[in-house]
């Protein structure tokens, strides 16, 4: 009998889990707030879905419902993308070590 | 691309998200996690884009529309300042949910982009997916938007309480699996659309009875559902990258929502149902006895400090207000060139959200081996000459070791009354936000510095 495709995403999805758990307990405590912030930078990879939504189709019904929710969702996730990335980036700038030591 | 290719860069850009997490064990190798991130996100869009391979007009517009966010996004990460870092946060999450139920409304529209069937004939396993994705995202739209204007003031960070209201939110929960169901059997937008409409409203009345201080617990369960919605579409698209994504942001979530409660020494649940403020009102202004208190001046604190050999400073959310942590930073640094070791401590839940503390005194250019966290510094104080206390409260009280009938009973707290004088920069005898009186400003070694937080801590400057 063959295995279904799903109980391979659900392997991932439940090892994904537990490398999270580990990795999340060995972050430092004081970069907690940019923890959130890229974990809020990559969770927008939902993008993908939304890219393909507002592909599908072809050129002359490109603006259909369906479309138009796919654009929509691309600003978004942009937004987090960008936003997200960079204020992650600004922040890790400022953790510096004491100079004379 | 074929489709086998693309899977190998999704599971590719999923291992360098990985990365870009692992990365944050230590602010050394954060940043070259972040450029991890970057790249396994590159990844992922470049790899969506050869996939779908229909360079057709839309392509444009996706660039167009990318760009415009993109530079929102820029415009936002550049401008904010570090102490609204909690409501951009919030904010972001609200973003995620609402692009996760823009995907699944998609995918319900037209499944036959996806690969999921046919409208009205779609996989039963595809749209239990997608529910639970537009669900999930709902619900974090619309609680991280109240958790974003509680936090930006523009909603009162008060909990919003009324009767039957945990039995309201049990109802709509249990109708929103019904309505899953239905949906399932019939295929029937309507209740696709009733769904989504229910999960805003419950995310909205989820988050309405949760306080101000409350909030780093929000912010991180809100996390946490941010990464569920996208595992959720992740199932639906069949896309590895988005299924190891939502799972490592929302175990990350988790794990930050249990450290918070655990710094509160409260039960998740406790927090998500409703404020101290709401529950334990009676017992606050009913005793308020006059206590003497000893109150100083910048002067008599400046001359406590530069006479001190050790000075232990402990931030809270009044400094983040206050806008105080640049004025903090010269301050210490007077005070070193006087030869006094200072060293900052800082509580788990102090400040909206994990890790405030942290980024603030960061932005003020103190060194990050100089700040340690509650257990790390806590034996300390006995040895310390000053504690400064600096917009912190009710984890600085020591009724949470002493007084079982107290409701912050057992929170693990800094115990900043074992220095030999404690300087506490409060602008009144007000309680916190627990409602209970903090026992440290009674005490014979403390001296309490009425002024805004920033302001004593300037005046202290001029005096030393």
């Amino acid at each position: 009998m063959e295995i279904d495709p799903f109980i391979f995403r659900l392997s991932i999805f439940i090892l994904s889990i537990f490398v999270g758990y580990y990795v999340v307990w060995s972050v430092t405590p004081s970069l907690h707030t940019p923890l959130m912030s890229v974990t809020n930078a990559i969770s927008s990879v939902i993008i993908v879905g939304a890219i393909i939504a507002a592909l599908s189709g072809t050129s002359e019904k490109i603006f259909e419902i369906s479309n138009i929710f796919g654009f929509l969702a691309i600003i978004l996730a942009a937004v987090n993308i960008f936003g997200g990335f960079l204020v992650t980036q600004r922040m890790l700038q400022m953790y510096k070590k004491k100079k004379n030591k | 691309m074929t489709a086998n290719l693309s899977a190998i860069f999704y599971l590719i850009s999923g291992i360098l998200f990985i990365l870009a997490l692992r990365g944050l064990s230590s602010p050394e190798t954060s940043r070259q996690g972040n450029y991890f991130g970057i790249a396994g996100m590159t990844i992922a869009i470049v790899v969506t884009f050869l996939t779908v391979g229909s360079f057709n007009l839309g392509f444009v517009y996706i660039l167009i529309f990318l760009l415009i966010g993109g530079s929102i996004g820029a415009f936002i990460a550049f401008r904010i300042p570090m102490t609204a870092m909690p409501e951009l946060v919030a904010g972001f999450h609200s973003l995620v949910g609402l692009a996760a139920v823009f995907v699944a409304i998609a995918a319900f529209l037209k499944p036959e982009a996806f690969n999921l069937g046919q409208v009205g004939n779609i996989k039963l396993a595809s749209l239990i997916e997608m529910s639970i994705g537009a669900a999930v995202g709902a619900i974090t739209f619309s609680g991280s938007v109240i958790a974003f204007l509680k936090l930006q003031g523009i909603m009162s960070g008060a909990p919003i309480t009324f009767k039957g209201q945990h039995i309201l939110n049990l109802i709509i929960g249990i109708s929103i699996f019904i309505l899953v169901y239905f949906l399932c059997k019939s295929q029937l937008s309507n209740y696709f659309w009733i769904l989504i409409l229910t999960s805003f409203i419950l995310g909205f009345l989820l988050i309405i009875p949760i306080g101000g201080a409350d909030m780093p617990v929000v912010i991180s369960m809100l996390n946490s559902y941010s990464g569920w919605a996208a595992a959720g579409i992740g199932f639906t698209l069949e896309n590895s990258a988005l299924i190891i994504t939502g799972a490592l942001v929302g175990s990350s979530g988790a794990i930050l929502s249990y450290i918070m409660c655990k710094g509160m020494n409260r039960s998740f649940f406790n927090v998500i149902l409703g404020g101290w403020g709401a529950t334990d009102q009676p017992s606050t202004s009913a005793s308020k006895e006059q206590k003497p208190v000893k109150s100083g001046n910048a002067d008599d604190a400046a001359f406590l400090m530069k006479n001190a050999s050790s000075v232990i400073i402990v931030p809270g959310y009044g400094m983040a207000v206050a806008q105080a942590q640049h004025a903090l930073r010269e301050m210490v640094d007077a005070l070193k060139k006087n030869g006094v070791k200072v060293s900052y401590a800082i509580h788990p839940v102090a400040g909206r959200m994990p890790g405030h503390m942290n980024v603030l005194l960061a932005e003020a250019n103190v060194p990050y081996d100089e700040v340690f966290e509650l257990d790390e510094i806590n034996n300390d104080f006995a040895n310390c000459d000053v504690a400064y206390v600096i917009g912190a409260n009710d984890v600085t009280n020591p009724v949470a070791k002493t007084d079982p009938q107290s409701p912050i009973y057992g929170m693990p707290v800094l115990d900043v009354e074992k220095s030999k004088s404690v300087l506490f920069v409060k602008r009144s005898l007000s309680p916190g936000y627990a409602g209970i009186d903090n026992d440290l400003f009674y005490r014979d070694n403390t001296l309490m510095l009425f002024a805004d937080a920033k302001k004593m801590t300037e005046d202290i400057i001029k005096n030393l």
